[in-house]
């Protein structure tokens, strides 16, 4: 029995959000994947929308606030990753991006990403795959095939809502699996730790 | 321990009134700032170096050696000197021939630059910035200890048979610190050599300090200068002061919120707790200043950052007042009173010469190489 982290990243800006109910779905439906697989599960919920000010602030100061730090660290130290952006004008949120844009481009290579967004169409949902999973591809996490997109209808019960449970079903599986197939996660990197000794930096510059 | 103040030397509009002063307005200003240091009792006046505007200070040791004639014990300084776009031959040349004229009142803060458009103006490239910085610093050193150096590197044209001339003053080369944020291999070339490690501070949070200095102080043991308390560290700082501490925080809004670096971004409140930047009365000053040491452990020199953004020369003048009369001695003797006798205070030309002559007495190998001569 391994115990792994899941950080939940939503940034839906309403209060409740589809975007964050598509989140914790996602996040419940691949933790008892897990547990099913006999490992424990912590999930990591970040509401982006409470971090909305930091974010900017640190694109302008170059350094976090303590709560965005902390959020920062529970999506680059976490075994998964579960992004769920809400679809504005053909593309993930600005915000969305922001906060990503603060995550150290090494800080999720070779990291299980389940990819999800909401819309108010259903002709937004190839956003996710022209946007957002390039976005993950080239941070070289592992973005899993089936992505998940929620539109109205999917919310509106009968048959629709039994498709979109599939789809999340079936996320939560290819999610689960790459997990459980993982060593657990030694948490986030430390940027303070010294890599290299000097003799080895000097002789990289060159000396008589 | 050492008090001053470092300048980046921008040009920045007033947003109380609109006004911009002019290049020449400016640099003039920075030397009367200078005067002033020495005028109220700090000790250090060190000068950015800017090849890109709005910065001024493109040539420091002109500023310095202007300023060198004009004062007589105020220590020169930079922060910082760019070892990565500058010819370390010519920054061996500068820095001893501005020994001779003040009489040894000279130290240097290396710092790369994070400008990449300006590396390449000087035929280099950002991407080799710390290769650069660890390169051209270690043939400066030989060309401060080393008569005739024979060399060969990466970076710039070989040299034969080549000798920097002046020597450094008494053949003490000048105490040298290291500036970084944020590179531990930084913290790490401080160490390894025994030089200073400066920590800007001002823009950071107080952990981000924390973790450089104590990064750099467990080398310089490991590398034998020392134990982890006796490394030589400098914190930078940013205040604004009046007697009563709303006043203060009224009269800086405008030009906080204004400011290249964190404008427009946390507001004030936010940024004076996530940081070092106090502004408020000189006791809330002294108070947040004592409080360095308690993450950064005793140590050598705190420089204040008081001329930036925009703020009107008067203004700069009557906080330095502040910072001279009512600051700088209480910090002076709370912090001299704190300190362990073991830990020592900055070198200084004196304190190196004096270390050398000991040396060379005791019949120890000067290979010009290792710290040792430098303490």
């Amino acid at each position: 029995m391994t115990s792994r982290t899941l950080a939940v990243v939503s940034a839906g800006l309403s209060q409740p959000s589809s975007t964050r109910l598509l989140a914790d779905q996602l996040a419940v439906a691949t933790r008892d994947e897990l547990v099913g697989r006999g490992d424990t599960v912590e999930l990591r919920p970040v509401e982006l929308r409470e971090h909305a000010h930091d974010i900017v602030n640190h694109l302008l100061t170059g350094f976090p606030s303590e709560p965005l730090r902390q959020a920062l660290e529970q999506v680059t130290g976490a075994d998964g990753l579960i992004a769920v952006t809400p679809i504005f004008n053909a593309s993930y949120s600005g915000l969305f991006k922001s906060f990503f844009d603060l995550v150290d481009a090494e800080a999720l290579t070779g990291r299980p990403v389940l990819l999800g967004a909401t819309g108010g169409t259903a002709r937004h949902s190839l956003a996710l795959e022209h946007a957002v999973r390039p976005m993950f591809t080239y941070l070289r996490a592992v973005a899993l095939p089936t992505a998940v997109f929620a539109a109205p209808e999917d919310w509106s019960g009968g048959t629709v809502e039994s498709a979109l449970r599939a789809r999340i079903g079936r996320a939560a599986r290819e999610l689960a699996e790459q997990v459980h197939r993982r060593p657990a996660s030694s948490g986030p990197v430390d940027p303070f730790t010294l890599t290299t000794d000097f003799e080895q930096l000097l002789r990289g510059g060159g000396d008589t | 321990m050492q008090f001053g103040v470092f300048t980046v030397g921008d040009v920045t509009v007033d947003p109380t009134n609109g006004r911009e002063p002019t290049e020449g307005e400016r640099i003039k200003a920075m030397v009367t700032i200078a005067l002033k240091a020495e005028e109220v009792g700090l000790d250090v006046f060190a000068t950015g170096e800017h090849h890109n505007r709005p910065f001024v200070p493109s040539s420091p040791t002109t500023m310095l050696g202007y300023i060198a004639a004009r004062t007589e014990r105020l220590l020169l300084s930079t922060a910082t000197t760019l070892i990565t776009t500058n010819d370390p031959v010519k920054i061996a040349e500068d820095y001893a021939m501005l020994q001779h004229l003040a009489d040894g009142r000279v130290d240097l803060m290396m710092g790369r630059g994070n400008t990449g458009p300006v590396y390449p103006w000087f035929g280099q490239d950002i991407r080799n910035g710390i290769p650069l910085a660890i390169e051209n610093y270690d043939l400066l050193r030989r060309l401060w200890r080393e008569d005739v150096v024979d060399w060969k590197g990466r970076f710039r044209t070989p040299l034969q048979s080549f000798t920097s001339t002046p020597r450094p003053l008494d053949d003490v080369p000048p105490f040298v610190w290291h500036g970084s944020i944020r590179s531990p291999e930084i913290a790490e070339q401080a160490a390894y050599y025994g030089d200073g490690f400066f920590a800007n501070h001002i823009f950071w949070p107080a952990e981000h300090t924390r973790r450089m200095v104590d990064l750099y102080r467990q080398r310089f043991e490991h590398y034998g200068h020392g134990s982890a308390d006796q490394a030589i560290v400098g914190l930078g700082g940013q205040v604004f002061m009046r007697r009563n501490s709303q006043d203060a925080v009224r009269e800086f809004r405008p030009y906080f919120d204004n400011a290249p670096v964190y404008g427009h971004g946390p507001s004030l409140e936010e940024f004076t707790s996530q940081t070092p930047l106090t502004v408020g009365s000189p006791q809330q000053v002294i108070d947040r200043t004592l409080g360095f040491r308690d993450y950064v452990g005793d140590y050598q020199r705190q420089l204040f950052l008081m001329d930036h953004a925009g703020l009107p020369l008067k203004t700069v003048l009557e906080q330095l007042d502040i910072l001279g009369e009512e600051v700088v001695p209480v910090l002076r003797k709370e912090f001299d009173s704190l300190r362990p006798a073991h830990v020592p205070p900055a070198p200084t030309h004196a304190s190196l010469r004096a270390a050398a002559e000991r040396a060379a007495q005791s019949g120890d190998t000067l290979a010009g190489t290792g710290a040792e001569v430098d303490r």
